[in-house]
């Protein structure tokens, strides 16, 4: 029983680390789709992030400086989708597979040129990181049974960014539905037509969400490097921003939703690790890679319309132009 | 109003304009090259003749570029009925089962050419029921074909890996990948043709999918431009109002539009799997069906147009690893920012040098205006 | 009143030009009986209309989109206080000329004066600042928001939304109670009925502190009831010294509510009026204009057999607007039968419903006694089988694929013919060969079937889907205005053309709003309105008469 409950906790504090970088990044797809920005480059924004908050967290030392190069390549990025797609009017789909591709190619360009090990950040020292954070009395609070484990090995002991990202989601709660701003957005992504008889400029507005966009995908990358690692490897998104994107979809475009689903996703990322080889009762052995495809695979039942109806912003992925 | 594509001449739109993005992406490169402190020019060179200095170059340059002909073709035919198939990747890895179960089944007992034959018509076939769901949920339930494709891609890559690791691989065999096929389960390489032009193919996998690929290139330019269907494919994907109109059913369009797509992609996994590697592994796909988007949009979805895109990635491919050898400080993930930018350039910012093109070349109307009596 | 500080602060610290007038408590209306027309009809005017500076001005104002000379050369004057009219067909300019006026597009030359002083509206915001709302004929709500939020988009009051909200809701709580506009300020829009939406889109103009508010064809989506209390309320509007403009194709309306009406036609303003001062059949006229009697040569129809016949049709529009009402008629073999009406009132949509590209939701269509509908879904690739052939109104975006050569445009809808195939692969040599023929016997110009149909004129286009129709022969043929946007050499040619047709035997129902080309062709004239068939004026009935039923004042002015 009581290694049964610590395997829980194991679980669990792995389920938070393996969902953190889903949470900023389905956020940050929310803030560019509901604006009625499709963006499937969040894997790029993602790991150019990583990249950036590494080499600057590698030069200067320090964490901080690491994310701020990481949101600052995040919004660098969500302005070029915007200039591609909102100014210019172009593809969505299209030019967000250019920004994975280009974030790809050139991060290991570069990695590789600065630091010669094949497209890897140096090692950063723990003081160059960010590390765990120990809550107060969580050595006190540990004996105690049941409530002990929780509070030691699940909620202290987590980087800065972890709690940050928790806090993202009701952040961006009240953002969207509390501020001018959010009430903007939301009616951007559904009929631009209104904003614009309104008097608000529909591009300005929905640049100001890709940034949103953009900043929140710098802390999912820096949060891959700088926290959760301790160097940018390549590839090192591995497809989580595709996840991100799926979790989004999933949470039908809301951000209370976006954090359950990406806890749950994270979950199944984490026990797809430990379930490898176990076999369950009455049903046999589990094939770790059903576990692993379940995120995608639910997606895709849900975008069909057989478990609720995921009705995405109604004005997503068309350029805005005054009709005629 | 949408900008008119009517207005440029042929050899713009399918020359001129395809080369400055080219030229565009090639140009941004060489800045980022000289801001890591090395020499384009120089980069260039050895990239060039890296992909064409010699037979084995050239050949290693065309075995890439068959890969690219599947996968560009497979996005253009989906393009012109106005679908985007980002489900390349997961169509070839199911394509590469295809190929598989038709080599393991035939190789001990049947010649190469059966054999490829069958392999052909699987990899087909697999890969078009790769896309059949995402393609009928587009038609019947409206759900966003790019994102269902993106997912069947990772499903396809769990599938496969459970595939290869928990029933294909030989009993006592540690990597997860099928037994080597025999020699009636491979291709035979190209270096007959190679050495009627004088040159030495060396070690390089060219192989008979080469002209599996461009007989593919033929019957998709046939299928576009010359029969029913694909008439019906390009009315829907240029002006779905005007298809309705003419009475084309959408869902029936939508899915073979998409089987067909989803088909060519499959048929890719002949290059690697029997033309190459022999057997089937994990990953082999490698991210040729999203170069493939790279390659539709660069070919301007025309068939021609895919080969020549087809064959520079190919150089870039090719005469990537060979820079990346010749100066270290330029990594081969070099050939991926280019394809980025190309994207980036032909793809999303299409219009950006369109009105400019238009204003130096636009055909001016030929007859008198449409006369301007009322406000229509 | 102590509720007019809360609810304008979104737009404040208005320019210079901004004239704020407060409410003027409501006064009762008298009896509410009858029909509203009756009630308001012959009301004096008693709104503040002493001001001499008209609310709005407009000097020269000119527009063109491309070849479209959309708005031409345009003066206006609308009185403070007035409910003003502009009255003309679909497509005459009307609401490019107010969108203009509410900055969402740009005029290429002339001066916009609001309370006699210039104004350069650049934007929407420019507009709602001079006091300036408009109601658009497709609304501008986002359909997933509250009341509350789509009242509030634009005008938020501050960062956050929470103090907006309340002073949202107070507001709305005064308009409530003065209009008696009973709307839930927390119902969602895409609950709510068509009717309630508009007075949303109204509040949101209310609110936004309009002192000129523009309607554009409001009753269009709304039923009889909610048009006429729409009508009860822009009356309180003006008794309260707000400005209307009303944009309309409806005479009925103009008669019933405005004091002025403008008439336009084709891009300009051909007429103002005190509706006092004009009639019905005036407007009317005025609105299609006199054109150059047509003449064609044409002998007696011999009708034979019933080819097309549409039993008790219904079709609605994608909002659930009842577009097509209860439409029976039949079209027999030797004749043609034109749907004359003004723009709007449901020939388009019968038409593509005949055609089967819109889904009627009762009635049967039947062709030479065989019903062709399957629970209402008609296919249109089996109507051409049938021998239906159909000429679409809107050929951009429904006869041509623009972006295809002249020849591939002119086997639309006829892909599938043995003709044009051999095996499955199109037969290239016989499609040119074919479309050749067509250029020729039609004149199409340039003569090159390799050519972009984009770049061919309008005319010529519209001759590529002519040719591609008649040319099939068919049983029964659909023309919706056949020579919309067409040269006079050309109409000739296509009049004849029809004609020709007719007198070989086959059955042709013809769609225009050219009343001219109606009476002209025809053998037998139905004239629709407001979705119904309002009455089958003899061949030889005069404009005016035939004009009077398009306005729906038909029988009341045989009465």
């Amino acid at each position: 029983m009581e290694s049964l409950f610590a395997d829980l906790i194991q679980v669990l504090a792995a389920t938070v680390r393996l969902s953190v970088p889903l949470i900023f990044t389905a956020l940050a797809g929310l803030y560019a789709e509901r604006s009625g920005i499709f963006d499937i480059g969040l894997e790029g924004k993602m790991l150019f992030s990583a990249f950036s908050a590494a080499t600057v967290a590698t030069v200067t030392g320090s964490a901080w400086l690491g994310l701020f190069a990481g949101i600052l390549t995040g919004v660098l990025l969500s302005l070029l989708h915007g200039f591609a797609s909102i100014t210019q009017r172009g593809n969505q789909i299209i030019s967000g597979v250019a920004i994975n591709f280009i974030a790809s190619g050139l991060t290991i360009l570069l990695g590789n040129a600065w630091f010669g090990q094949g497209g890897r950040t140096p090692q950063l020292p723990n003081s160059a990181r960010f590390t765990e954070i120990t809550l107060p009395f969580a050595a006190e609070i540990a004996p105690i049974p049941f409530l002990g484990p929780l509070y030691s090995g699940l909620i202290s002991g987590q980087n800065v960014l972890v709690y940050l990202a928790f806090l993202a989601v009701p952040f961006t709660w009240w953002v969207l539905y509390r501020t001018r701003f959010g009430l903007r957005v939301r009616a951007v992504g559904e009929n631009p037509g209104a904003v614009d008889t309104a008097g608000i400029s529909v591009t300005w507005l929905r640049y100001r969400a890709l940034i949103c966009c953009g900043i929140l995908a710098g802390f999912a990358g820096t949060y891959l490097s700088v926290a959760q690692s301790a160097s940018f490897i390549r590839e090192m998104s591995a497809g989580k921003g595709y996840i991100a994107l799926a979790a989004l979809v999933f949470a039908k475009w809301k951000p209370l939703n976006v954090l359950l689903t990406c806890l749950l996703f994270g979950f199944l990322d984490a026990t797809s690790i430990r379930l490898q080889g176990t076999i369950l009762p009455g049903i046999g052995e589990v094939p770790v890679q059903l576990i692993q495809a379940l995120p995608y695979i639910l997606t895709v039942i849900l975008l069909a319309g057989f478990i609720g109806k995921a009705i995405p912003p109604k004005a997503g992925g068309v350029p805005y132009v005054k009709e005629r | 109003m949408s900008v008119p594509l009517g207005t440029l001449p042929r050899w713009v739109n399918y020359g001129l304009l395809p080369l400055l993005n080219v030229a565009v992406a090639f140009a941004i490169s060489g800045l980022v090259v000289l801001f890591i402190g090395e020499n384009p020019i120089e980069a260039v060179q050895y990239l060039v003749v890296g992909a064409l200095g010699d037979g084995e170059g050239i050949a290693f340059t065309l075995y890439y570029a068959t890969n690219f002909i599947f996968t560009g073709l497979a996005v253009a035919v989906a393009f012109h009925g106005g679908l985007f198939n980002i489900g390349g990747e997961g169509q070839i890895y199911l394509g590469g089962l295809g190929v598989a179960f038709a080599a393991l089944t035939l190789d001990r007992f049947m010649p190469w050419y059966v054999t490829a034959v069958v392999a052909t018509v699987a990899a087909f076939a697999f890969g078009a029921l790769w896309a059949l769901i995402p393609a009928w949920l587009q038609a019947k339930r409206g759900s966003h074909i790019v994102i269902t494709t993106i997912m069947f891609n990772f499903i396809a890559a769990a599938l496969m890996v459970y595939l290869l690791v928990n029933v294909i691989k030989p009993p006592g065999n540690m990597s997860p990948q099928t037994r080597l096929f025999e020699e009636g389960g491979q291709l035979p390489k190209l270096g007959g043709l190679m050495q009627w032009f004088g040159l030495d193919i060396g070690a390089a996998p060219f192989n008979v999918s080469f002209l599996i690929a461009l007989v593919a290139v033929v019957a998709v330019w046939l299928l576009i431009w010359r029969t029913r269907f694909g008439y019906e494919i390009r009315t829907m994907g240029t002006n779905a109002t005007a298809a309705v109109y003419a009475g084309i059913p959408y869902v029936k369009t939508v899915v073979v539009t998409m089987l067909i797509s989803g088909g060519l992609a499959g048929m890719m996994a002949l290059n690697p799997v029997m033309g190459d590697a022999g057997k089937l592994q994990i990953d082999f796909p490698a991210g040729a069906g999203f170069v493939g988007i790279a390659v539709a949009l660069m070919g301007r979805s025309h068939p021609v147009g895919i080969v020549i895109a087809s064959i520079l990635f190919g150089v870039l491919y090719q005469g990537g690893a060979a820079l990346a050898f010749d100066m270290p400080n330029i990594s081969r993930e070099v050939i991926i920012l280019i394809q980025g930018l190309v994207i980036l350039f032909a793809g999303a910012l299409e219009h950006m040098f369109r009105p400019a093109l238009i204003a130096l070349f636009a055909a001016k109307p030929k007859s008198r205006p449409a006369s301007a009596a009322g406000a229509t | 009143m102590p509720r007019m500080a809360a609810p304008y602060f979104g737009c404040g610290n208005a320019g210079p030009v901004r004239l704020r007038r407060p409410w003027i408590p409501r006064r009762p209306v008298a009896g509410s009986t009858g029909p509203f027309v009756a009630v308001y009809r012959d009301r004096p005017m008693n709104a503040p209309t002493a001001v001499p500076t008209p609310a709005i001005e407009l000097v020269g104002i000119d527009k063109r989109f491309g070849p479209v000379h959309a708005n031409k050369n345009i003066h206006l004057s609308v009185a403070k206080g007035s409910i003003h009219g502009i009255i003309g067909e679909n497509g005459a300019g009307k609401s490019t000329l107010m969108s203009i006026l509410y900055g969402f597009y740009h005029a290429d030359s002339g001066q916009i004066l609001v309370n006699g002083q210039e104004l350069r509206i650049t934007d929407s915001q420019t507009a709602i600042r001079a006091g300036i709302g408009m109601v658009h004929q497709h609304f501008m709500l986002v359909e997933n928001f509250s009341v509350l939020e789509n009242v509030m988009l634009g005008v938020e009051g501050g960062v956050l939304l929470k103090h907006g909200e309340t002073a949202v809701r107070a507001a709305l709580r005064g308009i409530e109670q003065e209009y008696g506009l009973d709307v839930d300020p927390d119902a969602i829009i895409e609950e709510l009925p068509v009717g309630k939406q508009q007075r949303v889109e109204i509040l949101k103009a209310l609110y936004r502190g309009a002192e000129v508010l523009i309607l554009d064809e409001p009753t269009g989506v709304l039923t009889p009831a909610e048009a006429d209390h729409l009508f009860k309320m822009l009356a309180q509007l003006k008794a309260q010294g707000k400005t209307v403009i009303l944009i309309t194709h409806k005479l009925r309306e103009i008669m019933a509510i405005t004091d002025t009406v403008s008439v336009m036609r084709r891009g300009e303003v051909v007429a103002t009026r005190k509706t006092a001062e004009t009639t019905m059949a005036e407007l009317a006229e005025l609105m299609v204009g006199r054109r150059v009697l047509l003449r064609v040569e044409k002998g007696e129809a011999k009708p034979g057999p019933v080819v097309l016949s549409v039993e008790n049709l219904t079709v609605k529009d994608g909002r659930g607007v009842t577009m097509v009402d209860n439409v029976s008629f039949e079209v027999r073999a030797g004749e043609i039968v034109g749907i004359a009406g003004v723009a709007g009132n449901g020939q388009s949509e019968l038409l593509e419903a005949i055609a089967g590209i819109r889904k009627a939701s009762s009635g049967r269509i039947i062709m030479n006694g065989e019903p062709v509908d399957r629970d209402g879904r008609v296919d249109p690739a089996l109507l051409r089988k049938k021998g239906l052939a159909h000429v679409p109104e809107d050929r951009h975006h429904m006869g041509l694929v623009l972006a295809f050569e002249e020849n591939e445009n002119a086997i639309l809808g006829y892909q599938d013919d043995p003709k044009y195939l051999k095996g499955p692969f199109l037969d290239i040599d016989a499609i040119r060969k074919d479309a050749v023929e067509k250029i020729e016997k039609y004149d199409i110009r340039p003569a090159d079937p390799r050519l972009k149909t984009a770049n061919f004129s309008g005319g010529n286009q519209q001759k590529i889907v002519l040719a591609r129709e008649i040319e099939r022969d068919p049983a029964c043929l659909l023309v919706g205005q056949p020579t919309r946007g067409v040269d006079i050499g050309a109409i000739e040619f296509i009049h004849k053309r029809l004609v020709a047709l007719r007198d070989e035997g086959k059955a042709i129902l013809l769609v225009s709003v050219e009343l001219d080309e109606i009476r002209s062709l025809s053998d037998r004239i139905l004239v629709m309105f407001a979705g119904t068939i309002v009455g089958e004026p003899e061949a030889h009935a005069d404009e005016q008469e035939i004009g009077l039923m398009m306005a729906g004042i038909g029988r009341e002015a045989a009465e």
